[in-house]
């Protein structure tokens, strides 16, 4: 494509190859899985010429452009941010949610976190709760039905008192936020031995508890959402802490000890059924 | 040409809201009940609607292509959102906030919808608030701001630099509320693909659920898209991959007129691209303008290390160009005066296509008020920076982390590079003040439509006004429309209509696979942002317009006869998806350059080089461009110009300074 | 009403019993092992022969015992449901797990560690309270189920049984699996339970390490020492 330098605005990609040329080859075993309905396995491919600055899916990017040039079908996952936020890719990279590197999300990943001549394993979240959908996709709607049973402060829109009638010591305010970071990414089920989520049910009731917004409803909230948690078919905690420590966004195992107490005290103290 | 009627209420700008609110017509609740809303979209816009009109009693179905309404591209605006509250007691009001918007904006907004915003900026604080989004508060417990480009007051309210996610999963926790409740139907993975008309009226859409590739017919009374903006069509830019006009372009084929679509903000704080394998960019927040001071070496060429390179040899060009403003110009000006740098043989890095965003002053800064506080009031350099860096950590420190985690630098140690890259689309379709199209009962909210940000968008406004229209402005406005609509009972989804909507959406789709070309849909997205960012980014000119108006209706047959797109219809094929996007921008694209060579003139986002002052500043033409061009689609590539000229009967026209 | 019962058919509801009863059965190791050390200092067996007695007629130990049957026993049967329904919500395993990236093995294991001190409860049971409640203690101790001092002679059946290697072995096995599923446990029961805390989590974690240290250590020694014969 010839494009004349009359503006003088360069884009500095696409139409040059001179800032990364990527010399890694890697050797891919990745799930693929037609449907719900059909059996998966892992699949091997080669990519060649990966530049260390490609994030990981973007290496999965020239995979699917190569596939699709040899008239394969591409591989299929979830991805939408690509800056960490969204909470949407879901790679099970060499045995570990996210792949190897703490703190981030799947697309945030490197590729100059691997070797020339890795090998890399790339399957999808796996949980009962999470069903696959194709390839590297999963359903990870059960959060959001846990959510829809309690994950709120019952207010309609509209006449709020001023915001700033209703002073929050920092510290507390500054623990709400951390706990919610959460992204619902899923990679506390999907490390979890037991595939549980309550990392994750745990961050929305302590978020909501922390705060004086959140007290009303307290005790209902948890008993709802853990009993949402339960029919979904997650796992129980055995307080491993995997899920913390593969969590790209750090939520602490606080959060469950406290969910826990709340539960506690909506069962046994608090004089409302649940 | 229909005549382009704003419905702006009479009064006075600033009782306009309140007497429309007060004599708007209500639709009485077991009413509401028998009437059917579609939303289309799940970010601030979408969500912040659907929880709303759900709330109202409406009974709302609400649509996202994501897997769940919290993925939804607001999740990722970082920095704040701007209210008028003057907590920080700094002279804001809601006048203000008015005013500097429409400044921002290069005055090509509409006064009455600006004020509107700004009046109800306030309010939102209050609502998400009252959800339990977590905002960043002072040691006093009470709510913290910050500064943001464009203004001189301190308004942004923040929540570290993760407001977006804040605010959205405020708005998604009310969505999911009412989904608990019965009260919205939400689809997730399902892409609107048709607006259904029937009787000149917006009925309802066609979506496709991309697991299975069913297409469904839903019936609305009334149609809201909340579908974000068109950035993409630059194929690199700060928002999601999935960000697509697709919503939106189908609703211009149905009539619904598209404004203003030349305006596209380039985001002046982002990682610079590293390689031809890049498939997004990333933003580092304008919030770091707060303590990041910009620059450049004086000298050309220079290949020293940042660290080699002396205080007297820096050029702060923001500084020097824009003294009042400094590093806090708005974005359009401070990616201009960016490019201007690099395009002169001043740029940094590898590609020299960046600038340095430094900290070192401010953190140093911050060191001595912290060893002050401390009680060393003579701290060596050393301590300084140390107890500077621990300030900075707080303030920015997950963006700090994610630009290491991108660029293998570590930005503690040596100045971030920074470059513009597309960021936000100021056009969008066109609405009235109700937030109406020209299809009527066909809605637009947030990003996806025109109105609020003129030319330019002011940062930390884009939050608010997602907000503004799904909380406070569309819950009120669309009442007007459906009060008249109670006695239509919903329409059965074999009307002729449906039926004939989802076969054309069934053709397009067939189409598109059965091309059996030889190149990936990405192959088109990317000669398309290519011409697109080369000749209608952050500088065009007519010889350029016209020439990529001619290469992307070459673009667009090759397209249609060459695109491979892989597997099957009736199956979940992002590939399909994606080629149906890319379609979409294609045609956009075309679009955007004719209205940015229709425009004479430059203003904000929208720069032409023929039209410039001698010192390279935006030069308005306000006599014959003081108007939004909302463009009607006839179908074949041609579209009509409709005008709504603007008046500004509050605030004087004048050139844009920041000096 | 309502509320309590379905409490304890919820996720939380389950761990909390297994965190009760594990420290219930914490506790009672503490005073096992404080018997046990009876042996430590008094080599002719009086001691721990007397100790053994209190234990054995004191109404209130009595009525503890049967506590502490019942808190066994819904600590296996809980822990074996938990076991089951985790690796339920799990139906399709991963193909490469790299588990120990972010977590102990033996916090992976507590269902296999726990079958393991199943298997040894049930030879240390039979070794020890069936023989002294049901088989009778003469068998080992020349005849007469008494000590000089007219208590049971429990002291001579550890010493018959711990003369055979086998035994030692396996009881030393056995206070390893205890070990690392107090290692995991102590904690954990406190994280169970609610208890995080800024200020006590690490006293609590390394309290926990340490009693999973000296407990299994100090009833290991006790076949070890009677086995070589070490006196003190």
């Amino acid at each position: 494509m010839s494009v004349k330098r009359k503006l003088n605005t360069q884009y500095p990609i696409l139409n040059t190859n001179k800032m990364s040329t990527g010399n890694m080859n890697l050797t891919l075993k990745v799930w693929r899985q037609k449907n719900n309905k059909t059996k998966g396995q892992l699949v091997d491919y080669k990519v060649a010429d990966i530049s260390p600055d490609m994030s990981f899916l973007e290496m999965f990017d020239v995979l699917n452009e190569n596939l699709i040039n040899k008239g394969e079908e591409p591989i299929v996952f979830d991805h939408d941010c690509r800056e960490g936020i969204c909470g949407m890719c879901s790679m099970f990279i060499n045995g570990r949610p996210h792949g190897p590197k703490e703190g981030i999300t799947t697309c945030q990943l490197h590729m100059r976190s691997f070797k020339d001549g890795d090998t890399i394993v790339v399957e999808p979240w796996r949980a009962k709760a999470f069903p696959v959908i194709k390839d590297l996709t999963v359903d990870r709607s059960a959060f959001d039905r846990v959510i829809a049973a309690g994950g709120f402060i019952s207010v309609n829109t509209g006449n709020a008192q001023d915001a700033n009638n209703l002073p929050i010591p920092k510290a507390q305010a500054d623990a709400a936020f951390e706990a919610a970071a959460c992204i619902g990414c899923g990679a506390c089920v999907a490390t979890c031995k037991n595939a549980s989520a309550m990392l994750f049910v745990s961050a929305k009731i302590s978020q909501l508890a922390l705060l004086p917004q959140g007290q009303p409803e307290r005790y209902k909230r948890v008993q709802g959402m853990v009993a949402q948690m339960d029919a979904e078919g997650f796992g129980n905690c055995t307080n491993t802490g995997a899920c913390e420590a593969e969590c790209p966004k750090g939520i602490s195992l606080e959060n469950i000890a406290r969910m826990n107490r709340d539960f506690y005290a909506a069962k046994f103290i608090s004089e409302e059924e649940g | 040409m229909s005549a382009l009627n704003s419905n702006i209420p009479e009064g006075e700008l600033t009782s306009k809201w309140t007497k429309y609110k007060s004599s708007v017509a209500l639709v009485n609740p077991s009413n509401k009940r028998s009437l059917e809303v579609i939303v289309v979209g799940s970010g601030l816009a979408g969500a912040s609607a659907a929880a709303t009109l759900a709330e109202m009693g409406y009974k709302v179905k609400c649509f996202c292509f994501q897997d769940s309404p919290r993925r939804a591209h607001s999740i990722a605006a970082q920095g704040g959102i701007n209210a008028a509250k003057n907590y920080q007691n700094d002279g804001d009001s809601t006048y203000r906030l008015f005013y500097d918007t429409i400044k921002g904006g290069d005055y090509r907004a509409r006064e009455a919808n600006v004020h509107r915003l700004a009046e109800v900026s306030a309010n939102i604080i209050d609502q998400c608030v009252a959800q339990g989004v977590p905002l960043a508060r002072e040691y006093g417990g009470l709510l913290d701001n910050r500064s943001f480009g464009g203004t001189q007051v301190q308004r942004t309210f923040y929540a570290a630099g993760q407001t977006g996610q804040q605010l959205l999963l405020g708005a998604y926790s009310a969505l999911e509320r009412q989904i608990g409740m019965g009260k919205v139907e939400m689809f997730t993975r399902h892409e609107m693909l048709e607006v259904v008309k029937i009787d000149g009226k917006a009925r309802g859409i066609i979506a496709r659920n991309l697991i299975t590739g069913e297409l469904e017919r839903h019936f609305g009374h009334a149609v809201v898209l909340g579908t974000g903006g068109y950035g993409n069509v630059f194929f690199l830019s700060t928002n999601a991959m999935g960000s697509n006009v697709t919503a939106a372009w189908k609703a211009n084929k149905q009539g619904a007129f598209f404004a203003n679509p030349c305006y596209t903000q380039i985001h002046p704080t982002c990682i610079p691209v590293s390689g031809d394998h890049q498939s997004k960019l990333t933003l580092m927040s304008e919030s770091l303008r707060n303590d990041g001071r910009i620059w450049v070496p004086k000298k050309k060429d220079d290949t020293r290390k940042a660290s080699e390179i002396p205080e007297d040899e820096r050029d702060y060009y923001l500084e020097r160009r824009y003294p009042a403003f400094g590093n806090l110009v708005p974005r359009d000006v401070a990616s201009r005066a960016a490019k201007e740098r690099c395009d002169a043989g001043y740029g940094v890095g590898a590609s020299k296509l960046a600038v340095y965003l430094d900290f070192k002053a401010n953190t140093e800064r911050y060191g001595r008020i912290e060893a002050a506080k401390a009680g060393n009031h003579n701290p060596d350099q050393e301590t300084c920076m140390r107890l500077g860096t621990e300030v900075i950590k707080e303030k920015y420190g997950n963006l700090f982390d994610m630009y290491k985690q991108i660029t293998g630098e570590d930005p503690y140690e040596t100045p971030m590079r920074i470059y513009p890259a597309v960021h936000y689309t100021m056009g969008g379709l066109w609405v009235d003040y109700n937030l109406m199209t020209t299809v009527p009962g066909l809605y637009c909210t947030g990003e996806a439509n025109f109105s609020d940000h003129g030319a330019n968008r002011l940062g930390a406004s884009a939050l608010m006004q997602g907000l503004a229209d799904g909380y406070f402005v569309l819950p009120y406005t669309i009442g007007a429309y459906l009060s008249k609509e109670i006695s239509v009972k919903a329409i059965p989804t074999d009307h002729p209509a449906f039926v004939e909507a989802e076969q054309s959406v069934r053709d397009t789709l067939n189409k598109l696979i059965n091309i059996k070309g030889t190149k990936s849909v990405d192959h088109f997205h990317k000669k398309l942002g290519l011409i697109m960012w080369e000749k209608c980014g952050m500088a065009r000119n007519a010889t350029g317009l016209k020439s990529a108006i001619a290469e992307i209706q070459q673009l667009k047959k090759d397209f249609w006869a060459d695109v491979r797109v892989p597997g099957d219809v009736n199956e979940y094929n992002p590939e399909l998806e994606k080629a149906g996007r890319v379609a979409d921008f294609i045609e956009l694209g075309e679009l955007m350059c004719i209205d940015a060579l229709n425009r004479n003139e430059s203003c904000g986002g929208h720069f032409r080089e023929e039209y410039q002052t001698e010192d390279g500043e935006a030069l308005r033409d306000d006599e014959n461009y003081a108007y939004v061009a909302a463009w009607e689609n006839k179908g074949d590539g041609t579209f009509e110009l409709h005008k709504e000229e603007l008046k500004f009967e509050n605030i004087k026209i004048a050139q844009r300074s920041y000096k | 009403m309502g509320s309590i019962a379905n409490a304890f058919s919820s996720s939380i509801g389950k761990k909390l019993i297994m965190g009760i009863t594990g420290l219930f059965l914490i506790s009672f190791l503490v005073v096992h092992c404080f018997l046990n050390a009876f042996v430590f200092f008094d080599n002719t067996g009086v001691l721990f022969n007397e100790g053994a007695h209190f234990m054995a007629t004191n109404w209130i130990i009595r009525a503890m015992e049967v506590v502490l049957m019942a808190g066994l026993l819904l600590h296996i049967v809980q822990g074996a449901r938990l076991t089951f329904q985790n690796q339920a919500a799990r139906p399709e395993k991963y193909a490469y797990n790299n588990g120990n990236a972010n977590s102990k093995w033996y916090s992976r294991s507590m269902g296999l560690l726990g079958t393991l001190l199943l298997m040894f409860l049930i030879v240390h049971l039979s070794d020890f309270w069936v023989v002294s409640r049901f088989t009778g203690i003469e068998q080992f101790n020349g005849g007469t189920p008494l000590d000089a001092a007219g208590h049971e002679d429990l002291y001579a059946v550890m010493h018959a049984k711990f003369s055979q290697p086998w035994r030692v072995v396996l009881y030393v096995l056995a206070m390893i699996s205890l070990a690392y599923h107090l290692l995991h446990g102590f904690a954990s029961a406190f994280q169970t339970l609610g208890w995080n805390h800024k200020k006590y989590t690490p006293i609590i974690k390394t309290l926990g390490v340490w009693f999973s240290i000296i407990v299994p250590l100090l009833f290991a020694l006790m076949p070890i020492a009677i086995y070589f014969g070490w006196s003190f």
